[in-house]
C-alpha cells in the first residue's frame, strides 16, 4: 500500500544507554537511508514506538532535530511495550512512526531567555528543546535549566547535567527531594517549585518551559506566576494515553482539542481554557 | 449529480441480486435469526431478511472491521520483514439493504477518518463498497434520524436507495452515483422508467425531537453539569452502544503474535470502557463513569459538529436498543435540552 499511516519505520538501536533504575535511552537509526533522508521532525513532537509482537508505545522524540541521522527515546520500563523494549540489544531493530504533534515555537522565541524547569523522567521531552537551543545558542539569551528528581539517583541524563553544568552559556540548577540526596551530593535539596521560588529566575523577556509529574506543575505555575510569568509564556507537554497519534482513535482528547494534533505542547492560557480533564 | 428515478419491479429484485452476486463481488445483506438481523455475505436471495426495522449490528463493518490487520511482520535470519496490506487483497462488496441512518454514517465515520490525515485502509475499504439503501417504511420508538440531520427516504450515503411503494409493493430506485449507475449497467433492462412517484407518502413517521441547535448550545456550557452523573449511573461500561453504532470509531492497536510471525490489528474500542483513557502511571482523565458518557455524547454531539462540521450520530436508536442497563440516548438528549442550566 503506498500510505499506510500505521506501517512504522524499521530503525535499528544503535546504542543503549543506562540513566536512572528502569530508565534506558535508546539512539535509533534508519534502518533504510531512504526513510532517514525524507524524515524530519521539530522539537516537541512525538511517535508510536513498537516492539513486533508486543505492541506501540507513545514517547517524545528526546533528541534534537539540530541533530540529523539519528533519533532517540528515553524511556521507564513500566508496561508491556517498555518492558519488551528494554528487553532490547544494540542491534535490535524495532518500529518507530512520527513524527506527530505540534511543536515548541523556538523560531518565536529568538532574542528571549529560556527557563526549563523539569521533574524526574520528564526531561526528555524538555532536553530536545534544550539542545535544539543549544545548538543554535546565539539565538537566545540566558539558557536556565532547573532540574529535579526523587533521588540522585533518579536523575536521567547525569552526563549530560555535567556537560550543562560545566558550559559558562548555561545557569542549571538540580535538585532532588528531600531525603533523596545522596553523601557527595552537591545540588539543591527541596522540591522543584521550592528551588524554583529560591532561585527566583527573572520573567524578564523570558519563556518558562515546565515538564514534571501533576503534582511538581500544579505547584509550579503559581510560583511562577508570583515571579512574573504571564500564561502566554508558559509553555508545557501535555502526555495522554494515545494509540494511533493522528486524531482517529479517540482517547486523548481533553474536551474537544486532541492532545496528539493541538498538541502536545500547549501554553498555560491554553490549557486554562480546557475543561478538567487531563 | 442529480437522481435518476426507476421503477423496479418486485420480481425483478431477486434477478438484480443475482447479477449483483457474480463477478467478483460479494453480496452484504440482512439476515435474521434467533431476533437478531446482520449483516452477513448472503448467497441466497430467500436468506435476505425483509421484515426489520433496523439491524442489530450497524453496516459499518464492511469498512472499518472489528478487528483488522494493519501490517504483518515476520521474524527471520536477516531479520525483520514488515508488510501492509495491499489494497488488491479487499473485496468488492454490494452492500444491500442498510437503512438510510446507515447510509448517513457512511459520511460522519469517514469524517474521522479523513480529517487531517487520510486513513488509506479505510478509504480503500470504502471505495469498493457500493451501498443500495433502502428506505424506511417502518420506524420504532427508538429512532430519531429527523433530529440529527436525516430522514427514512434521506438519500445521503447510498449509491442507489431503493424504496418500496407500500407493502408488496414495486420499487422507486433513486439513482445517486457513479457506482449506482455502473449497478443500473450490469441490467439495465431491470430498471424501467418510473413515472410521477410521491415518495413521502411511503415513509415511515419520525417525528423530530430536538434541532441541533439547542443540543449544541446547550453541551457547549454542560460540561460541568451533574447530569452527566444522574444519566450515567446506570452505565455498567460494557461498550456495547459503541459496538453497534454506525459512527463510532475509536479503536485500539495490538499485535497478534504467532511465534515468529504476527499481525498488528487495529480493533474496535469505547470511550466507555474504564481502560480507555487509564495512563501507565495509574492516572486516568476519565476517571468515572460519568466522564465517559460526557465524553461519549460530548463528542458525538459538540465536538464533532464544530471540528468537523458533522454529527457523530445518525439517530438509528441501536445503542439504546443494545443497552443492557436501559439507557436510552434520545431521552438523555432531551433531558440536556430541558435542562435549566
Amino acid at each position: 500500500m503506498t500510505n499506510n499511516l500505521y506501517m512504522p519505520y524499521q530503525m535499528k538501536v544503535e546504542r543503549i544507554t543506562y540513566e536512572a533504575p528502569g530508565v534506558k535511552t535508546f539512539m535509533l537509526r534508519f534502518v533504510n537511508e531512504e526513510d532517514q533522508n525524507k524524515f524530519d521532525f521539530r522539537a516537541g513532537q512525538f511517535g508510536e514506538y513498537s516492539v513486533y509482537g508486543v505492541g506501540e508505545s507513545t514517547f517524545c522524540i528526546a533528541s534534537s532535530p539540530t541533530r540529523k541521522g539519528y533519533i532517540e527515546c528515553t524511556f521507564r520500563q513500566t508496561g508491556k511495550v517498555t518492558n519488551a523494549l528494554s528487553d532490547c540489544e544494540e542491534g535490535s531493530i524495532i518500529g518507530f512512526r512520527g513524527p506527530y504533534g505540534n511543536t515548541f515555537p523556538l523560531d518565536e522565541w529568538k532574542g528571549k531567555s529560556l527557563l526549563f524547569i523539569a521533574g524526574g523522567i520528564a526531561l526528555p521531552p524538555m532536553r530536545c528543546v534544550i539542545w535544539n537551543a543549544l545548538d543554535l545558542r546565539e539565538n537566545f539569551k540566558d539558557i536556565t535549566i532547573i532540574y529535579g528528581a526523587r533521588s540522585t539517583k533518579d536523575l536521567v541524563y547525569k552526563h549530560e547535567l555535567q556537560d550543562w553544568g560545566s558550559r559558562p552559556d548555561v545557569k542549571l540548577i538540580t535538585t532532588v527531594d528531600p531525603g533523596g540526596e545522596s553523601p557527595d551530593w552537591k545540588g539543591e535539596v527541596g522540591f522543584v517549585p521550592t528551588i524554583v521560588e529560591k532561585v527566583a529566575p527573572s520573567s524578564m523577556d523570558t519563556i518558562a518551559i515546565v515538564c514534571g509529574p501533576p503534582v511538581m506543575i500544579k505547584y509550579t505555575f503559581p510560583v511562577l506566576a508570583k515571579l512574573g510569568f504571564s500564561d502566554e509564556n508558559i509553555f508545557t507537554t501535555l502526555e495522554n494515553r494515545m494509540k494511533c497519534g493522528f486524531g482517529k482513535c479517540g482517547r486523548c482528547n481533553v474536551g474537544k482539542v486532541y492532545v496528539c494534533k493541538d498538541g502536545p505542547v500547549f501554553t498555560l492560557a491554553q490549557l486554562n481554557k480546557l475543561p478538567d480533564e487531563y | 449529480m442529480k437522481s435518476d428515478r426507476r421503477l423496479v419491479r418486485k420480481g425483478s429484485l431477486e434477478k438484480l441480486f443475482e447479477v449483483l452476486k457474480g463477478d467478483n463481488r460479494q453480496v452484504y445483506a440482512p439476515f435474521s435469526r434467533n431476533g437478531r438481523t446482520t449483516y452477513r455475505k448472503t448467497e441466497k436471495f430467500s436468506d435476505i431478511a425483509t421484515d426489520y426495522i433496523q439491524t442489530t449490528q450497524s453496516s459499518k463493518e464492511v469498512s472499518f472491521p472489528r478487528t483488522e490487520k494493519i501490517l504483518d511482520y515476520s521474524k527471520n535470519e536477516d531479520g525483520m520483514s514488515v508488510k501492509g496490506i495491499e489494497p488488491d487483497q479487499i473485496p468488492q462488496i454490494m452492500l444491500w439493504g442498510i437503512r438510510p441512518c446507515d447510509a448517513l454514517g457512511i459520511g460522519e465515520l469517514s469524517s474521522i477518518f479523513n480529517w487531517d490525515y487520510k486513513d488509506e485502509i479505510y478509504n480503500n475499504r470504502l471505495s469498493k463498497v457500493t451501498v443500495l439503501g433502502f428506505s424506511c417504511g417502518k420506524a420504532d420508538e427508538y429512532c430519531f434520524c429527523t433530529s440529527v440531520g436525516g430522514n427514512p427516504g434521506n438519500t445521503d450515503g447510498s449509491d442507489i436507495l431503493f424504496t418500496q411503494l407500500g407493502e408488496n409493493g414495486d420499487y422507486l430506485a433513486e439513482i445517486l452515483t457513479e457506482k449506482g449507475e455502473k449497478v443500473i449497467a450490469l441490467s439495465p433492462e431491470l430498471f424501467e422508467t418510473a413515472g410521477n412517484i410521491e415518495k413521502e407518502k411511503f415513509l415511515a413517521d419520525v417525528p423530530v425531537k430536538f434541532s441541533h441547535k439547542e443540543i449544541f448550545g446547550k453541551l457547549e456550557k454542560f460540561f460541568e453539569s451533574d447530569e452527566w452523573v444522574e444519566q450515567s449511573l446506570r452505565c455498567i461500561g460494557c461498550g456495547a452502544c459503541a459496538y453497534v453504532c454506525p459512527t463510532c470509531a475509536c479503536f485500539d492497536i495490538q499485535d497478534d503474535s504467532h511465534g515468529k510471525l504476527g499481525s498488528r490489528v487495529r480493533c474496535w474500542d469505547s470511550c466507555g470502557f474504564s481502560l480507555f483513557t487509564l495512563h501507565t502511571s495509574g492516572h486516568n482523565p476519565r476517571n468515572v463513569q460519568s466522564a465517559r458518557w460526557r465524553q461519549r455524547i460530548m463528542h458525538k454531539f459538540s465536538y464533532m459538529p464544530e471540528r468537523l462540521s458533522v454529527y457523530g450520530c445518525t439517530g438509528c436508536g441501536r445503542c439504546s436498543r443494545a443497552c443492557p442497563a436501559d439507557m436510552n440516548i434520545l431521552e438523555h438528549l432531551i433531558s440536556i435540552k430541558e435542562a435549566v442550566l
